[in-house]
């Protein structure tokens, strides 16, 4: 109110906030990273155009990585259709699709959502498999430990150029279907290039899903992004506990 | 289309600031788009004329500030040319964002109160 003359006219005040838009979905995604570090899960978000071989590349993986004996798991996106999941299941990731309606990209609670529905906890690499999109998804926290791209090489050497926010938000890009180079008029030391100019720590693998190439390499780098972040060698009673009492100090050394 | 979400969540986080403040109106906000931010400015605003009718952001201007994208060297501060691979050629070490490039940021509103 006006205090100068009290003739109660109502006043303008400039709020200063000062605050991210996606503030809300920062928050949740801080939950879900907690939770996954807690749990010792490593959680990936892949991300990728639609038909870059999202599917096919974890499908590939549950292979390459049978001898590691890790528990993977997924939740896969799609507008529309479980068909994505279904495979995964096939391959022998459990699975859960999140059908997104309209919605362009996975959000932070939407995952929080799906993992009620899933023994998450009793993975080690847990992998959300994005809405097929090189552009909205890149923004979104979900609360992984590492945003993973993949673009395949039938996609058009200047794509990173085109999408530079995707790739800026990358830790890694599969560069997949390598196997179709020799059918194309690709050249993958310009897509390597293309990178260089949007990622300032370019990291990528050229896999084939079909051929097995590159996966070994994909594996490793998972298994050193479980180390880096310390999730190796987890008591593995500890899997399925909720929100320990003093949070990380109660896990036996291990 | 992620841009109809940001203004939903943007909507939400005024209208919760202005009940907190027991505001009358809501007659403007700024917000701050960056190159790297993932949005496209026109659409946002688009989205935030079709979304803003029968919400307390009715009456409530919006202004929107970009900034252009910029890297420079995080050791001897040069700035990358424009286009050019991210890394310094002189120290050779891998460039930094500059603040603001990637942001999205609801600035300031101007609420109406008792």
């Amino acid at each position: 109110m006006c205090t100068t003359c009290g003739c109660g006219d109502t006043e303008l005040v400039p709020v200063e906030l000062h605050e991210k838009i996606l503030a809300g979905n920062d928050r949740t995604a801080r939950h879900n990273r907690e939770h996954f570090l807690e749990a010792g899960v490593l959680a990936v978000n892949l991300m990728g155009s639609p038909g870059a071989g999202k599917t096919a590349v974890l499908e590939a993986t549950a292979r390459a990585a049978a001898s590691k004996g890790w528990r993977l798991g997924a939740v896969s996106a799609d507008l529309a259709t479980d068909h994505d999941a279904v495979r995964l299941e096939r391959a022998g990731i459990p699975s859960r699709a999140i059908t997104t309606g309209q919605a362009c990209h996975l959000d932070a609670e939407l995952v929080h959502r799906a993992l009620h529905d899933l023994p998450w906890r009793q993975t080690d690499v847990f992998f959300i498999e994005n809405v097929g999109n090189l552009v909205c998804p890149a923004i979104y926290d979900l609360g992984q430990a590492a945003n993973v791209v993949v673009l395949s090489v039938t996609e058009g050497e200047d794509k990173p150029l085109k999408y530079p926010v995707m790739f800026k938000a990358a830790e890694l890009v599969l560069i997949s279907k390598a196997d179709l180079v020799p059918h194309l008029d690709v050249d993958v030391a310009a897509i390597e290039d293309a990178l260089a100019r949007v990622m300032p720590r370019p990291e990528r693998i050229v896999v084939s899903a079909r051929t097995g190439e590159g996966l070994d390499r994909w594996v490793a780098w998972l298994e050193r992004r479980r180390l880096e972040l310390g999730l190796v060698g987890r008591i593995a009673g500890l899997a399925g506990h909720v929100h320990p009492p003093g949070a990380r100090g109660d896990r036996p050394a291990g | 289309m992620h841009e109809y979400s940001l203004v939903e969540a943007l909507i939400g986080r005024v209208e919760a600031e202005a009940r907190r403040r027991q505001a009358l109106a809501v007659h403007g906000l700024s917000i701050r788009v960056g190159e790297l931010a993932g949005v496209d400015p026109e659409l946002l605003r688009t989205a935030y004329e079709t979304f803003r009718a029968g919400t307390v952001c009715e009456r409530a201007e919006l202004r929107l500030t970009t900034r252009a994208a910029a890297w420079v060297c995080p050791s001897c501060d040069a700035p990358i040319e424009r286009g050019a691979p991210l890394r310094c050629p002189a120290c050779e070490v891998p460039a930094r964002l500059v603040e603001g490039s990637d942001a999205l940021i609801l600035d300031a509103i101007d609420l109406e109160v008792p």
